[in-house]
């Protein structure tokens, strides 16, 4: 969405490197501050540590002391080409919703992999979360390769490895670097202890990548977020909207007209994906939230029940036919699962032969909703292709709709 | 769409979610660049309109040109404007004088908050922190629940994603709503330049020296600087290796303070 910004998450497994990574790009680019560099001396001298790059991003005393990262957080740095935010994932199972939380604001990723371990569980349900998400640049880095005596073949064998795995997730790497985080070959500069490696240095492979594509051109869908006063408020997910547009306004599948664009102190006449804007129809005593405005061309997709990928981030397990509120843009709903097709374990992609979705489990399901909502197919509009289950007072799944 | 105009877009959507979601609703104003800009965004998520109370913990401690700036933008902008304190605290004797900056920083804002949710039965607050500002801060959801006692488990907050974010709490529960999370100094500083938003004077140099960021001003130190525009200060920050807290010191006393600061509560 952002000109100069370019979003990404790190993901792998435990222990992989992660942090180090991080703490490493931020060191390298020169966006440490003194006082956080003097800090972290502090603390590593306090734990009798050597300077530990990870602790630059991991803040939390119990992260520090465990040497794990237990949240997601983010923290930005700039090349010459442009700014960065870098979103660190948790590498544990147990953490996999604030690995999600993180990732599912990445418009790339960077997967990491120890050397000298290789693909571990966490390494392949991340890769498989990420394909879920939709992120597409990817970068993929051997890391510790000073661990291995900069073996190319260990190289080779590990790219060949995960290469081939990925592949079955529909995800191709457009790099794969070997790399040193601690001892920072190929973050930044290119590596005088690996002259086999000829390609990009981390930091120019991520130059290469792009900004999120806008969906301008997609179909519009403005889904309803409230009302206020006379004016109807929400955010154009996709496509666009300019006055005196005619709309179809959904689920009711009426026509409609756009007879005012409203922003604070100004009238605009047209308005942009991404843009929350206030509007007017001609007729819109009924319009309420979750209604979703339309383009005439192109029909929407409503719909009462819907095949999806869903994704379980609950302690409790999800069964076929328990009611839950299902949340998609600004639409609200009651719904079940009216069928689990399969459950998959999200690591090895094993086919569990079992009833109830439990915890970092994937499911491909069908669903039943009570009121009738827009879903587009995620590949199609990804906007509206995605949404959110919530079961007590929590997010508790999401998923993605394939039909 | 520009930078700012797409960080823009995302504050007026999670403001106009919070205001929807939840009746009893107030923006918590530090009278500093964040929350100014903040109320700024809300003034645009509701074309000019601040529907809702805002609220000023007052230490007593804050500067004289602070007190001066929220009663003139009030009037000005027709706020309802709710000033706490920690009365009984106060009336104890707790100040800077006698008592350490930790303790100071929780009895006069965050007990005083803890009070005032109560008080006004207060189910969710905006404020204006961000990601970029402090490590733990970096670890924040935009829709935060807190139970009474305040306490925010980091490693357990609720998921959140493609603009979901918990709609739901517990009778005993509020929620901090964080709409500047992904803002970075800065963007603010950049925004601030973009919209005219009016913004204290003691950010600006006087004299070799201007504040980086306000808070008490007891234990708010100066910083040593030539800025006295917004293009100086945006040059300068850009090129500082400084933290924009360095002048804060109850961020730092000792390890970890932040982190212990927040999970009593604090913003």
């Amino acid at each position: 969405m952002n000109d100069n910004q370019l979003k990404f998450v790190i993901a792998g497994h435990v222990d992989h490197g992660k942090s180090s990574l991080i703490g490493r790009l931020l060191y390298d680019t020169g966006s440490v501050s003194k006082a956080k560099i003097r800090e972290v001396e502090e603390i590593c001298q306090a734990l009798g540590k050597d300077f530990e790059l990870s602790f630059l991003m991991d803040h939390l005393t119990e992260e520090r002391e465990k040497n794990i990262t237990i949240d997601t957080t983010q923290t930005f740095f700039k090349t010459k080409e442009r700014d960065y935010v870098i979103i660190d994932a948790p590498g544990h199972k147990e953490f996999l919703k604030n690995m999600i939380t993180g990732a599912s604001l990445a418009e790339a990723a960077v997967l990491i992999i120890d050397a000298k371990e290789g693909l571990k569980e966490q390494t392949k349900r991340h890769a498989y979360m990420l394909s879920l998400l939709g992120v597409k640049q990817l970068i993929a880095v051997i890391n510790k390769m000073d661990l291995v005596d900069y073996s190319q073949d260990r190289f080779n064998e590990l790219k060949n490895e995960l290469s081939q795995h990925l592949n079955k997730l529909g995800l191709k790497p457009n790099y794969f670097i070997p790399i040193s985080a601690r001892a920072g070959d190929n973050i930044a500069e290119i590596s005088k202890n690996m002259d086999w490696y000829k390609d990009l240095t981390v930091l120019k492979a991520l130059d290469s990548f792009k900004n999120k594509i806008k969906f301008n051109n997609l179909p519009l869908r403005l889904p309803v977020q409230m009302v206020y006063n006379d004016l109807l408020l929400g955010q154009v997910e996709s496509g666009s909207i300019s006055q005196d547009q005619e709309v179809i306004l959904m689920p009711q599948n009426i026509k409609a007209k756009i007879m005012e664009i409203k922003k604070w102190q100004a009238d605009p006449e047209t308005a942009e994906t991404g843009d929350n804007i206030g509007f007017k129809l001609a007729d819109q005593a009924l319009v309420e939230r979750g209604n979703v405005i339309c383009s005439v061309e192109t029909e929407a997709k409503s719909r009462k029940e819907f095949t999806a990928t869903i994704f379980w981030m609950s302690a409790k397990p999800l069964k076929e036919n328990q009611e839950f509120e299902l949340k998609l843009t600004t639409q609200l709903t009651k719904a079940k699962i009216k069928k689990i097709h399969k459950i998959m374990d999200s690591s090895d992609l094993e086919i569990l032969n079992k009833k109830e979705i439990n915890e970092t489990e994937v499911a491909e399901v069908k669903i039943e909703t009570e009121k009738e909502i827009i879903a587009e197919n995620f590949y199609f509009i990804p906007e509206l292709g995605r949404f959110v289950i919530i079961k007590g007072e929590d997010i508790a799944g999401a998923g993605t709709v394939s039909n | 769409m520009d930078h700012l105009t797409a960080l823009e877009n995302k504050s007026i959507y999670i403001i106009r979610e919070a205001f929807n979601q939840y009746k009893s609703l107030t923006l918590l104003w530090s009278i500093g660049k964040d929350s100014t800009t903040l109320l700024w965004l809300v003034r645009k998520a509701f074309f000019g309109d601040v529907s809702f109370p805002v609220m000023h913990i007052d230490t007593t401690y804050k500067f004289p040109q602070m007190y001066e700036f929220r009663d003139k933008y009030a009037k000005e902008w027709g706020l309802n404007l709710m000033i706490e304190k920690n009365q009984s605290a106060l009336n104890r004797g707790i100040g800077y004088a006698t008592h350490d900056g930790f303790t100071c920083c929780h009895e006069l804002k965050t007990v005083a908050l803890q009070q005032a949710i109560i008080k006004h039965n207060l189910k969710a607050i905006l404020v204006g922190i961000r990601r970029d500002e402090h490590g733990i801060r970096a670890k924040e959801r935009y829709f935060s629940p807190r139970t009474i006692d305040f306490k925010w488990n980091a490693g357990e907050q609720p998921p959140e994603l493609w603009d979901q974010y918990k709609s739901k709490i517990g009778k005993e529960v509020h929620v901090r709503v964080h709409p500047l999370l992904h803002w970075t100094e800065v963007d603010i500083w950049e925004y601030i330049k973009r919209e005219n938003i009016p913004i204290s004077e003691l950010y600006f140099a006087k004299d070799g020296q201007r504040y980086r960021s306000l808070g008490c001003m007891p234990i708010t130190k100066p910083i040593n600087s030539k800025a006295d525009s917004l293009d100086k200060i945006i040059k300068e920050i850009k090129e500082s290796k400084d933290d924009e807290r360095a002048g804060r010191s109850q961020d730092k006393e000792s390890m970890n303070t932040m982190e212990k600061l927040r999970a009593l509560g604090y913003m």
